[in-house]
């Protein structure tokens, strides 16, 4: 039996971004879903029924969970994407900083578009 | 890292047409991803914002997506979420072992191809 089992590197917080890039993704498949019933249950025929639409607690709650499931997915795939192409340092870090800011900037504008008026 | 290292191949192969159905998934996977990121977020919370604010922003927007060529844009949009979604589900039945095996994997891609297609034709025939 081999007692010195090879520790793979890293800080091992790889795993949980693997699994929550799956969670996430099953909550958008979810509400892809949802909303797609929904829009072909009742399509919106004016301005008012698409506001009275996002106007339900339900829906509301369920948009949000959407985009926060959306941004932190999108967080793990740029990520991936960045890492498998842009090699120095300095390139990286500024683009993945610049990805970042810009995914909270998204999870702020999200929240004042559902929740704001 | 050692010095004695081996060199290990490389193998560029940079063709798209030589890539088989899997391969090709998991390229537009990749690529729609990064599209959908970047400018579809905005745009959506752009558009939400715009639409669900006033109702001149809604029907300057509703004006704006009668026009055929924006209906393309949209509907090119709409593929690249199909295909993230479909392609997305594969992936997780990978990660399940389900359907690793060379043929069903090869099949399951096409698969994901095909329906890709079907939600993009059934959203182009609600918006004509």
């Amino acid at each position: 039996m081999n007692t010195h089992a090879k520790v793979p590197v890293g800080a091992h917080y790889g795993l949980g971004a693997w699994l929550l890039q799956r969670l996430t993704a099953v909550v958008m498949a979810a509400y892809t879903v949802f909303v797609l019933a929904l829009l072909l249950w009742c399509p919106p025929a004016g301005y008012a029924d698409w506001k009275a639409l996002f106007s339900g607690t339900f829906v509301r709650l369920a948009t949000m969970l959407f985009f926060l499931a959306l941004l932190y997915h999108a967080w793990v795939g740029v990520r991936d994407i960045i890492m498998d192409y842009v090699k120095p340092t300095g390139v990286r870090l500024a683009l993945q900083t610049l990805v970042g800011t810009a995914l909270v900037f998204y999870l702020v504008w999200s929240v004042s578009i559902l929740w704001g008026r | 890292m050692t010095t004695a290292t081996k060199q290990r191949p490389k193998y560029y192969d940079l063709n798209l047409a030589h890539l088989p159905p899997p391969g090709l998934v998991s390229i537009f996977h990749r690529v729609s991803g990064a599209l959908l990121f970047f400018p579809a977020i905005p745009a959506l919370l752009y558009l939400m914002q715009s639409t669900l604010g006033t109702e001149a922003g809604w029907l300057h927007w509703k004006g704006v997506l009668s026009q055929p060529a924006v209906k393309v844009i949209l509907l090119a949009f709409v593929w690249l979420y199909a295909h993230h979604f479909f392609a997305g589900i594969r992936f997780l039945l990978l990660d399940m072992h389900l359907g690793v095996a060379k043929e069903p994997s090869r099949a399951s891609a096409k698969l994901v191809f095909a329906l890709g297609a079907v939600a993009t034709v059934l959203v182009a025939w609600r918006l004509w």
